[in-house]
């Protein structure tokens, strides 16, 4: 499980800039929930996620997985319990290396690296296996460079070695803003699937509040640096946008300015 | 061009191209823009040479060069890494301290090895003359060099080197150390080079403080003459094409400086090199301007 006690982050403190991205964020995460995290463009999402992640250092607080804390642990550390997609398609891959490579760096996450042959015959059919699933003809191409795929296909893959490795935690940030709408549903759709599947815990970070309640057990909002809504169970089934809308407004007191980000 | 340069362009070409391979590395595959390269060729040099004619057996002298180089990789690497000193500016500092450093190791600002045994001396077959004996040796080392490099950049080990240069951030997202992957693979870099320099000095009658000045243009110069003669993304043909570079270039230098009607001269040589790399570096983009014309 996940969990974040009273996040604190500030971004050039001590500055006319100062801008407090987190204010005493607290989140949860029991083992296997599905999480979708919503909020509008500076509510902290991304912060949060990269302070689980270990991309960005808090400034107090404390992030624990599985009862291990790991809020001093640098990315490289942290990365055998968590596994991550980017928003950048490009970002989730090495573009120099081969298919199968990447797929050999990703399956040996968080473990040492020695001096054993990194891509082994054997873990072939298992790549092939993998890849086949996607149904976008990859498993023939295991030699090719991986820069020659398409955004999309290279955000499928960055999502199908997530999982190669068993994690406590994958994180998924705003993976689908970068494709084109048949492509975001086809990831979004892979991403259900292999969640169900390796039942992981996830957390998934989205603009669209139609995504956001479409996948997954439950969604939270954040508001400057903060958890203001927390949905699940039968209260969310019953759920549509409006509603989300509605209640966001009820909560916070005051009208969204920006729905049309939100609804975007 | 006579047999005799001939062979000397060899020679040295092969020496160069244990630098060549050394750049690859930091400029290729960590994308590390490493000057230290013009400090450790000559502190390998001066490491070696300053062994020998103090006694040492010259495989154990080149061993030492080779590790001095590698300790000032990971210097370099460290200052960027851990004292977050810009890559560029990082490497910079090292080749100016490496300056004062090999001649505090030489002692003055050159150590001749005449009559000392050398790497190449002692590995000569009685039989066998050494202006060809030397190449032979050399080839030996070269891809002795080249297929070690080609095994361990497809471990897992090497594979996260790579990946670090590739792509940091999916690295460390993977459990890379990116820091530690990029002294690891800055020691190997700077100690081939270091490995190239020990060679030099002992083909060369001796080490010199100035044997550095430009060793990083020869070395870029190499890889990018190399890229273009042999392009492809696969390790094992880029290694080679390192390799093949370096010597191509060699025989170029030999050639221009050999043909008296060019007119050119010995101290002509960085202009030869610097329109060499220029030609090479067009090459691509004539041919991309040429096939187009013929398809309209």
């Amino acid at each position: 499980m996940l969990s974040a006690k009273d996040l604190k982050i500030t971004f050039n403190p001590g500055t006319p800039i100062e801008n407090p991205a987190l204010r005493g964020l607290s989140l949860d995460i029991p083992n296997g929930q599905f999480v979708t995290v919503i909020g509008s463009n500076g509510a902290g999402k991304s912060t949060f996620l990269n302070a689980v992640s270990g991309d960005l250092a808090i400034d107090s607080g404390q992030i624990v997985i599985d009862d291990t804390d790991v809020t001093k642990q640098p990315v490289w550390e942290r990365a055998k319990r968590v596994a991550r997609v980017f928003q950048d398609p490009m970002a989730g891959t090495c573009e120099d290396l081969t298919i199968e490579e990447n797929m050999a760096l990703a399956q040996q996450r968080g473990e040492r690296r020695g001096l054993g042959k990194a891509v082994r015959a054997s873990m072939r059919d298992g790549f092939r296996e993998s890849l086949a699933t996607l149904g976008l003809g990859l498993e023939n191409r295991l030699s090719d460079r991986i820069g020659l795929l398409s955004g999309g296909q290279r955000q499928a893959v960055s999502l199908l070695i997530a999982a190669l490795q068993p994690s406590r935690i994958l994180l998924l940030d705003e993976h689908t803003a970068a494709l084109d709408p048949r492509t975001a549903d086809f990831v979004l759709q892979l991403t259900a699937r292999i969640v169900a599947e390796k039942q992981l815990t996830t957390m998934m970070v989205t603009h669209s509040m139609r995504q956001a309640l479409d996948v997954g057990e439950r969604t939270v909002m954040l508001h400057q640096g903060q958890v203001v809504l927390d949905v699940s169970g039968e209260e969310r089934k019953g759920m549509d946008v409006p509603d989300l809308l509605a209640m966001f407004e009820k909560v916070r007191g005051e009208k969204l300015s920006d729905d049309a980000l939100l609804l975007s | 061009m006579s047999l005799f340069s001939l062979f000397g362009a060899l020679e040295i070409g092969l020496i160069f191209s244990l630098v060549a391979l050394g750049v690859f590395i930091s400029f290729r595959l960590l994308r590390f823009p490493d000057l230290t390269v013009d400090g450790s060729f000559p502190l390998g040099g001066a490491v070696a040479a300053i062994l020998i004619a103090s006694g040492w057996d010259p495989f154990t002298a080149t061993l030492v060069a080779t590790a001095a180089g590698a300790l000032a990789g990971v210097a370099t690497a460290m200052l960027n890494v851990h004292l977050k000193i810009m890559d560029l500016l990082a490497s910079i500092l090292m080749m100016i301290a490496l300056y004062s450093i090999n001649l505090r190791i030489m002692g003055s600002p050159n150590v001749p090895l005449i009559m000392e045994p050398t790497l190449f001396s002692v590995l000569q077959p009685t039989w066998l003359t050494d202006y060809i004996a030397r190449p032979l040796i050399l080839v030996a080392i070269v891809l002795l060099a080249k297929v070690g490099l080609d095994l361990y950049f497809s471990t897992q080990q090497g594979l996260a080197i790579r990946a670090t240069g590739s792509n940091p951030r999916m690295a460390r997202a993977q459990g890379i150390n990116t820091g530690a992957m990029i002294i690891l693979g800055m020691a190997i870099s700077n100690g081939l080079v270091a490995l190239g320099g020990a060679l030099f000095a002992q083909s060369q009658g001796g080490a010199d403080i100035s044997m550095g000045i430009g060793t990083i243009v020869i070395g870029l110069a190499a890889v990018i003459v190399g890229e273009s003669i042999l392009p492809s993304r696969k390790l094992l043909l880029a290694t080679l094409a390192v390799i093949v570079g370096a010597i191509v270039y060699r025989f170029f230098i030999a050639l221009a400086l050999n043909s008296e009607f060019i007119g050119l001269q010995a101290q002509d040589l960085n202009l030869i090199t610097a329109v060499l790399v220029v030609i090479c570096l067009v090459i691509p983009l004539a041919k991309k301007r040429l096939l187009r014309r013929r398809n309209v």
